[in-house]
């Protein structure tokens, strides 16, 4: 478990986290989501000891990442897959890892061999593609076959084979009782990855939710109605409380209801239903709703 | 134990420190075979032997030692090593003993290496290494190399930066500590407590030849081993402030 508290850091006048709280459980997938620039990265930094938080702590299984001892076997980490020496060879970087926390040698083949990278192992990191740099950092991260484990952008860059190889894997990671945080600013990447989700911006929390809740609570349910009785049909959704809009081609576009609750109403007054289809705004549009002040950098999208 | 193993796997896994180590060998050793070959036989000294070792070499395994730091923040696999071993000052204080240890190894071995080939080109000369202060004159250097990295790495961890660190290391032992002598009065009062000066000093062979040596002309106010002593002193001093800084500062 990963437990935030007050995570503040300053540089100079600006604060890049601010007063942030989250907890991440294990067994599941937990997405860390917000915008560039929302301090994901740092808190994954001040989260691993990298950076000193400005106040607050973080705590992993009840302990700073500082206090750990030999703590690739606690926590397994990629923040990028380009720290790695180029001119060393993907082998020789899992050694000196293995041996500074005292792993045994076929620990480095095991994971060699789980992210496919055994035929390469002999050959220099620096020539690897992003997607073989990738592979050899989470091979990296799961060398002490850590409880708990953090990925900063993994699919950043990667083509859809890659893409899919890193959700599979971290989803069957999390389903093996660790504790997996992973950061993204794609919402439909993490919708597809995560079941939790801690959202942020410019550095602090917008909110800690299961996913399936942000999406119907961000994106609204709306109600699409096509009926040739819709002059009947509209008053009565009206005096339930619901709101009624007029859609495109005479249909009425309804929210705050149920495509259930419609129904219910259609038949026990009679009226004859032609369409009745549950809307989904895109998540994109949700995202954007929830951060959209809370985006750094802004830029206009052109009209 | 363990992180000096891993210092030493990190540091043999890549190929600078090979090619560094080759080039102070074929520089220190190879302006003695020039020296020596171009010198009538049997008027080669010790002390000359010893140029290219204490002055040429010494740049490159300064070098060497700068890099084994500064690459490690350039490519960020000092990120990858606070990760695995959070306790940065145990970490940074392992790559110093594997450097300073390789270096001194080096020294040694460009040392006498530097003996023998002045033998065997000019077999006429006295090259034996009898009284201690001939010993000090060439097992020294291997000494001077080990503190020399030492300073290397502070100045590699507190730079960070591969061309700054070299360049402030080139500068300051080739020319900067050597141009102070220029200063009229002042300048060799201030040369007697110049590390690398110390360092020139402690190797000194004494007697006749002083004039040829590096460091001659400056009225040193500690003895040869009392030079060395500060010359380490000032190393270690640099490299607690390098670690102190390392531990603060957001990696």
């Amino acid at each position: 478990m990963i437990e935030a508290i007050g995570l503040t850091k300053r540089y100079g006048r600006t604060v890049a986290v601010d007063d942030l709280s989250f907890t991440v459980q294990p067994g599941r997938v937990t997405g860390f989501l917000g915008p560039n620039g929302a301090g994901k990265s740092t808190t994954m930094r001040m989260i691993l000891g990298l950076d000193r938080p400005t106040a607050g702590r973080v705590l992993i299984d009840g302990k700073p990442y500082t206090e750990l001892k030999r703590p690739l076997q606690t926590v397994g980490a990629l923040l990028d897959a380009k720290w790695v020496h180029p001119n060393r060879s993907a082998r020789a970087h899992l050694r000196w890892l293995a041996v500074s926390n005292g792993l045994p040698k076929t620990r480095v083949d095991a994971v060699l061999e789980a992210v496919g990278l055994t035929q390469v192992a002999g050959k220099n990191a620096g020539g690897f593609s992003l997607g073989m740099s990738q592979r050899l950092g989470i091979a990296a991260a799961l060398l002490g076959d850590p409880k708990v484990l953090l990925f900063d952008e993994p699919v950043n860059g990667l083509d859809p084979e890659g893409i899919l190889w890193i959700r599979t894997f971290m989803q069957n990671l999390a389903a093996e009782g660790r504790t997996v945080l992973v950061s993204s600013h794609l919402l439909s990447e993490m919708a597809l990855t995560a079941s939790e989700l801690v959202v942020i911006g410019r550095g602090r929390l917008i909110t800690q939710s299961s996913t399936q809740e942000f999406i119907d609570r961000s994106t609204g349910n709306t109600v699409l109605v096509r009926s040739p009785q819709l002059f009947k049909l509209g008053p009565l959704l009206v005096d339930k409380g619901f709101t009624v809009r007029d859609g495109a081609d005479g249909a009425l576009s309804v929210s705050g209801a149920t495509s259930d609750q419609i129904g219910d109403i259609a038949a026990a007054n009679g009226v004859v239903l032609h369409e009745l289809s549950p809307q989904r705004g895109s998540l994109e549009e949700a995202f954007m709703q929830l951060t959209g002040d809370a985006v750094e950098y802004h830029a206009e999208i052109g009209k | 134990m363990t992180l000096l193993a891993v210092e030493r796997i990190k540091l043999f896994s890549t190929r600078s420190p090979y090619w560094c180590s080759a080039l102070a060998l074929v520089l220190g050793v190879g302006l003695t075979a020039i020296i020596a070959g171009t010198t009538d036989n049997g008027q080669v000294s010790l002390g000359v032997t010893q140029f290219g070792s204490s002055q040429l070499a010494l740049s490159v395994v300064l070098v060497m030692a700068a890099l084994a730091v500064t690459t490690e923040y350039r490519f960020s696999t000092i990120r990858a090593t606070f990760l695995a071993v959070p306790n940065r000052t145990s970490a940074l204080v392992a790559k110093t003993v594997v450097v300073a240890f390789i270096a001194a190894l080096l020294g040694e071995i460009i040392a006498f290496g530097s003996v023998g080939i002045a033998k065997v080109l000019s077999p006429a000369s006295d090259l034996a290494i009898n009284t201690s202060g001939e010993w000090r004159h060439v097992a020294g250097v291997g000494l001077l190399y080990g503190i020399g990295a030492i300073i290397a790495i502070a100045v590699g961890i507190l730079v960070r930066q591969t061309a700054g660190a070299v360049a402030i290391l080139l500068v300051w032992n080739m020319l900067l500590e050597g141009l102070i002598g220029i200063i009229p009065k002042v300048g060799v009062k201030i040369q007697a407590w110049l590390p690398f000066m110390n360092a020139n000093h402690f190797l000194q062979l004494g007697g006749d030849n002083m004039a040829e040596q590096a460091g001659a002309g400056v009225d040193f106010k500690l003895s040869q081993w009392g030079s060395l002593g500060y010359f380490a002193g000032i190393a270690v001093a640099l490299l607690v402030v390098a670690l102190i800084v390392a531990k603060r500062r957001d990696a």
